[in-house]
């Protein structure tokens, strides 16, 4: 296991180095991160601006909800990135070369690439969280902190997972990382707000199928004075980033009979 | 002026790009789901408030269809192969051609916007137009709102095009080009309405926004399509794309030729 653990880190370590190679060319692409994501932000910011409120909630609330689920994204772009990118080595038959080795595929898939590049993500939603935290006007407890942590990292797992399940899926069918993709990107435009202002079956699903609220929505609720539309029970909070984990360990598995099912498309 | 040559680049890159319907398809869900999600906040945002606003709700639905249709027209990103052409030296080769590099450039940049709206425009016009329920569908324009549209639309691809020759001739310089390539994508993405309708922008910054070219990439036309603009003030508009257009264009060519010197004095 541990010995696993330092395999990974090997791979990741030559992933850096690789990606660090031209370092002025590698600054432009985390800077273009940044900036590419940093911009919902601001169309929020003037949207705020314009109508003054969102339902009942306030920007520097909004900041929360979207700095977190930025931040837990920005980790699966970057740790996941080998399972955003199996579809490729499945494709050209790579995928065999994998499994010829006497280690576990997750490792493998994992330790293919850590884009570091996803930093910029992360930065931007670092900032508007701080930004939220200092213009909320309230002091946060220590277990109020870890809260928020665990729950960006839960929700990091929950995206990772849906990148698994991308990866699965490519087995049969290349054309089904459209749907994944609607999931991830779509839900994180989506978690950007607080899941209470949409409606129906759509926050449904993000709220119990898709369990986007566990990222941001359920933990804060523990930790803003808000009212909760959804009224969510005062212990949920607490436990709601293991739903990430659980969501993670699902898709494993569901990958683990994709690995053991697989028939090579030959090379 | 040789023009049928850079029709027949035109016509033959669609073609081309034509083909890959899959790959231009792709992310078409996803623009549907973040289309509903934009309308969906805004339907908050809207519902939050009693004051009147810049735009209406109707209209600001439409607006993001429309962006979403027309996410294609977008100069997000210059030409791959001329990026490697360039990287690979073998833009040396293009200088050999008895046609003005500027003018090829452009002319597949024209096909590069062109095949993939075309492709794209088609199913989330049609779902858009005919499909949703009335809250949350476009609505039908009106036949002068769509015939300025139509010219707008023109317009903005001209405008869109010379943009990304723009983004291709930077690529003659490493540093600065890359820095182009990795900015401008979140500069034309915000300040063409594709985030935001501009509309809704705070009113100080208007003036600011209005002015700037990308402006008239995706949020001219599709004012005049919701009918947010009556037709009348399409030759007002259609100026405006055109004289940036002209800009961007006499600053593209000027760039092309220094960038061109600085490949010539490097290579072999």
């Amino acid at each position: 296991m541990t010995d696993g653990i330092r395999l990974y880190f090997r791979y990741i370590g030559i992933s850096l180095r690789s990606q660090l190679q031209y370092p002025a060319s590698f600054a432009m692409m985390a800077v273009g991160n940044l900036v590419i994501n940093g911009i919902e932000f601001f169309g929020i910011w003037a949207l705020f601006t314009r109508f003054g409120s969102l339902k009942d909630w306030t920007l520097p609330e909004v900041a929360l909800f979207y700095g977190m689920v930025h931040m837990a994204f920005a980790i699966a772009e970057a740790a996941a990135r080998g399972f955003d990118i199996l579809h490729r080595y499945v494709r050209s038959g790579d995928f065999d070369r994998i499994l010829l080795r006497p280690r576990s595929t997750v490792l493998q898939v994992m330790g293919l690439e850590f884009q570091l590049m996803r930093v910029g993500r992360f930065a931007q939603g670092l900032l508007v969280f701080i930004w939220g935290i200092n213009n909320l006007g309230k002091a946060f407890t220590f277990a109020q902190y870890i809260l928020m942590g665990a729950a960006i990292v839960g929700g990091s797992l929950l995206f990772a997972g849906l990148f698994v399940l991308q990866a699965t899926l490519s087995f049969w069918s290349v054309d089904s990382l459209e749907v994944i993709n609607v999931t991830t990107y779509g839900g994180v435009e989506t978690a950007e707000m607080p899941i209470s202002i949409y409606r129906g079956w759509f926050r449904s699903f993000f709220t119990w199928i898709i369990p986007l609220a566990t990222i941001n929505y359920f933990p804060l609720m523990a930790i803003l004075d808000h009212e909760d539309p959804l009224h969510t029970p005062p212990w949920l909070p607490w436990f709601s980033p293991l739903a990430g984990l659980l969501f993670f360990l699902v898709c494993l598995q569901i990958w683990m009979i994709g690995v053991r099912h697989y028939h090579s498309t030959g090379s | 002026m040789n023009t049928r040559a850079y029709k027949a680049i035109i016509r033959l890159r669609f073609m081309l790009l034509v083909q890959y319907r899959v790959a231009a398809l792709a992310g078409i869900a996803t623009q549907f789901m973040f289309g509903f999600v934009k309308i969906m906040v805004l339907e908050a945002f809207y519902l939050s408030t009693t004051s009147p606003q810049p735009m209406a709700f109707e209209q600001a639905v439409g607006y993001i269809w429309l962006g979403q249709a027309m996410l294609g027209m977008l100069p997000w990103n210059g030409d791959h192969e001329i990026q490697a052409l360039i990287r690979s030296g073998n833009v040396a080769y293009e200088l050999c051609r008895p046609l003005d590099l500027y003018n090829h450039w452009y002319a597949r940049a024209i096909a590069m916007r062109v095949a993939p709206t075309l492709l794209r425009s088609i199913p989330i016009f049609s779902v858009a137009l005919f499909v949703l329920p009335p809250r949350y569908a476009l609505a039908v324009p009106t036949a002068s709102g769509l015939a300025a549209w139509i010219l707008a639309t023109i317009g903005a691809l001209l405008l869109g095009c010379a943009i990304t020759n723009l983004m291709n001739i930077s690529m003659l310089w490493t540093i600065a080009g890359d820095g182009i390539y990795r900015l401008l994508p979140a500069v034309v993405t915000i300040f063409s309405g594709m985030i935001v309708p501009l509309p809704l922008f705070p009113d100080w910054s208007k003036r600011a926004l209005e002015l700037l070219p990308f402006a008239g990439l995706v949020d001219t036309p599709a004012r005049f399509l919701t009918g947010q603009l009556p037709p009348a003030y399409i030759w007002v508009f259609l100026a405006r794309q055109l004289i940036w257009t002209a800009i961007l264009i006499i600053l593209g060519r000027k760039l092309l030729a220094r960038g061109l010197k600085r490949v010539v004095v490097q290579g072999g």
